[in-house]
């Protein structure tokens, strides 16, 4: 497959180009902070609840909340249709997530309880784990819990011999590489990393770069997004 | 609080602080390794296998050869399976029962390292297209848990790999105690772990590290010093330059482990 045309990726993205994005925050009525997310043809939806009561009561920590994230496919989001449930896969994106955010949130202010977050991956096509935590993050800061940061993740990778911008789902099969970060804008620090596939150190560097404004940019779209919910609820107020 | 966990946590305390001034309670430099050990062959009845020793801790890993189905996306390609086992007689910490992240996580980043190395000639492993292929099963055991075992499991896995041969076929039948060609095998992963604690990365964490360290990063390197494989794991951040600073050392680090093999 032809990955690479003119200069063009296969969906006629540049290089450095991210897909189309679309985030919606407070979607949910029932949970405490909530986004939906269409990142490309990924559709992702993050729920947040807690601070709340912690079960089973011998899991609870007497000097911080305890985080839980579970990230989950939905049977209809892939091609075949996929046994529901965890699996290895969806257990390890699900660690390396939580591991992201347990150093953002303050997880310290509230201690005995539990804050538990969930996404549902309805629909996927490439770079899922990202979207889900750039959502679920949304939906964090939704649900009004005190963090550190907003963080944000995006990937980049090696298609072709070119370092690209956020894999699209035929960049993912057929491409030789891919390197998920998500970080924290304000520090720039990296909270989550991963990377398969074949890179020398020089693309490497340049993929890490490239991912790291990706991270900018969508950060920008988080921050806009939260922005105009509140924006909203403020003009309903004002016109009271 | 008892008085165990008061120990334990002034314990900590010195661990961190002397990892401040540059020392390692074992009385390592930041970057050495602990001294390796391998036994080839310790089990002939798998098709390979290998025990490695890094300092205290053990990893055994198995290769059982199967044949399967390939998947409908790789219909003239062998499969690689890869699972780990914490079994409870390798540390107070493991249970018994299905597995937990950890295992899942140390196994599907020991099957990254080869999967994406390329380590393994999969279309050599194709019996009859579309019907019939050699599974590779990959099966990580851990004796003794001293720290590290994602570097153990993946230095026992590629060792196991390389001395790993096929069942003997005859018309059509498998005759899994007889011994066929050798595993085509064109690569040589080399994983390489760094524990963060207090801002500092050390190479090849020790049990008692790993308790006190922050997060942890690992890289795999391939033979031409490309990196295949990465994973940050723990809840601690990075900065970008200690990210490339491990980067530096896994790649030289990969080329003198490989005049090992």
């Amino acid at each position: 497959m032809e990955l690479i045309k003119n200069g063009k990726r296969i969906d006629g993205r540049k290089f450095d180009e991210l897909r189309p994005i679309k985030i919606d925050v407070g979607v949910l009525k029932r949970a405490d902070g909530s986004c939906f997310m269409e990142w490309g043809k990924n559709k992702v939806l993050a729920a947040v609840y807690g601070p709340r009561e912690c079960f089973p009561k011998h899991t609870q920590n007497s000097y911080k909340a305890k985080l839980t994230y579970r990230y989950n496919m939905a049977p209809f989001s892939v091609d075949d249709r996929k046994r529901p449930g965890p699996d290895r896969r969806s257990t390890e994106i699900s660690k390396v997530s939580r591991e992201a955010l347990e150093k953002v949130i303050f997880l310290e202010y509230f201690p005995r309880t539990a804050i538990n977050v969930f996404v549902e991956v309805l629909q996927a096509d490439a770079g899922t784990r990202c979207v889900a935590l750039t959502a679920a993050s949304i939906a964090l800061a939704d649900a009004g819990i005190p963090m550190r940061d907003v963080i944000v993740a995006c990937a980049a990778g090696k298609v072709e011999d070119e370092i690209v911008l956020d894999l699209c789902q035929e960049e993912d099969n057929f491409g030789s590489a891919d390197l998920p970060i998500a970080i924290s804008p304000r520090t720039g620090q990296i909270h989550l990393m991963q990377m398969d596939g074949i890179l020398n150190e020089k693309e490497f560097k340049k993929a890490f770069d490239m991912a790291t404004k990706g991270c900018l940019e969508v950060h920008e779209m988080q921050k806009k997004a939260l922005r105009d919910k509140y924006e909203k609820i403020g003009e309903v107020y004002g016109n009271e | 609080m008892e008085t165990s966990e008061i120990v334990w946590e002034i314990k900590k305390d010195s661990i961190r602080k002397m990892i401040q001034s540059g020392k390692r309670s074992d009385g390592r430099a930041l970057d050495e390794y602990r001294k390796m050990e391998f036994l080839e062959n310790y089990i002939p009845k798998a098709q390979g296998s290998c025990l490695v020793k890094i300092g205290d801790t053990q990893v055994l890993v198995g290769i059982k050869m199967d044949v399967g189905t390939p998947y409908a996306d790789s219909s003239d390609r062998g499969n690689l399976s890869t699972s780990c086992e914490l079994v409870p007689l390798a540390s107070p910490d493991f249970n018994a029962g299905p597995p937990g992240e950890e295992s899942i996580e140390t196994a599907r980043v020991v099957d990254r390292g080869i999967r994406e190395s390329k380590m393994i000639d999969l279309e050599k492993l194709c019996i009859t297209e579309g019907e019939k292929v050699w599974t590779v099963l990959v099966d990580i055991h851990v004796l003794d848990h001293d720290g590290n075992l994602i570097d153990a499991a993946s230095i026992a896995s590629v060792k196991a790999l390389l001395n790993a041969y096929l069942p003997k076929m005859e018309d059509g039948k498998v005759l899994y105690t007889e011994r066929g060609e050798k595993l085509s095998v064109r690569e040589k992963p080399v994983s390489s772990t760094f524990a963060s604690i207090g801002g500092k990365n050390l190479l090849d964490p020790s049990y008692e590290e790993e308790m006190v360290m922050d997060c942890k990063f690992i890289i795999v390197t391939t033979e031409d010093g490309n990196i295949c494989a990465m994973q940050k794991s723990g809840s601690g951040p990075y900065n970008r330059r200690d990210i490339e600073e491990m980067v530096e050392t896994a790649i030289r680090r990969g080329k003198e482990v490989r005049k090992q093999f």
